[in-house]
């Protein structure tokens, strides 16, 4: 399941609905990502995340779909905020729920790292010398290429 | 066809989204960018540096050779950063 919602979340509330009535689910892993405080050494008062309406969800859904593909989970779940956020703030909860505690981890991890270079989402800082944009980062793909088949069938 | 822009994009250009006629000799990603950076100074700047602009036609990521034509939506923005 996908959500993109202005609003926050309730972590242990959408962990629970992830596996109700679900018996055969063993392990259930979980990140959540929170708005820090400070970026490059200046302090971050604000995030403001934009987002690129439809193709957020869709992207979402396939990242989602193949973390189904490559591992034998029960339920996943990805909730991704936009809006101004604060310090201490939810960002996004990722979700992944299996017999086994193996492929909940996996699927979890890949989640998010594909998350990061797939989503359409921008990030802008509110700092004391003004608002940026938030680059993207080499160790962002870096990460998602750890996820990447070395033979692509 | 309806173009979008985001974050610093959208910034540059002046504008979240515009409505554009595609000319005859336009067919693919790299002409729509070389077409749109003549349309004004703004255009011009924000599509400067094209390893910094990611294209986006009919909400799938493209690359500079993929066709385009009248009719498709077509988003222009920076690399992502969501998470």
């Amino acid at each position: 399941m996908i959500r993109v919602q202005c609003e926050d979340f309730d972590v242990g509330a959408e962990l629970e609905r992830l596996t109700a009535d679900n018996h055969r689910i063993g392990g259930v892993a979980s990140f959540i990502g929170l708005v820090r405080d400070m970026a490059g050494g200046d302090r971050v008062s604000a995030l403001t995340l934009e987002h690129y309406p439809g193709m957020t969800e869709r992207k979402l859904a396939e990242i989602e779909a193949e973390a189904h593909r490559r591992w034998p989970l029960d339920a996943a779940l990805v909730i991704h905020r936009y809006g101004r956020l604060e310090p201490g703030d939810r960002i996004v909860l990722v979700a992944a729920a299996s017999p086994h505690r193996e492929a909940a981890l996996a699927a979890c991890h890949f989640l998010i790292d594909w998350l990061k270079t797939e989503a359409p989402f921008w990030k802008s800082e509110t700092t004391p010398a003004g608002e940026r944009w938030v680059e993207a980062r080499a160790e962002d793909d870096a990460a998602r290429e750890r996820w990447t088949p070395t033979l692509e069938v | 066809m309806k173009l979008f822009y985001f974050a610093w994009l959208r910034a540059r250009v002046g504008c979240a989204e515009e409505e554009v006629a595609l000319p005859p000799q336009v067919y693919d990603v790299a002409g729509l960018l070389d077409w749109l950076r003549a349309r004004s100074d703004r255009h011009a700047e924000a599509l400067r540096n094209l390893g910094l602009v990611r294209v986006a036609v009919n909400q799938d990521y493209v690359g500079l050779a993929h066709p385009v034509r009248e009719g498709d939506e077509v988003a222009i923005f920076p690399p992502v950063t969501g998470g």
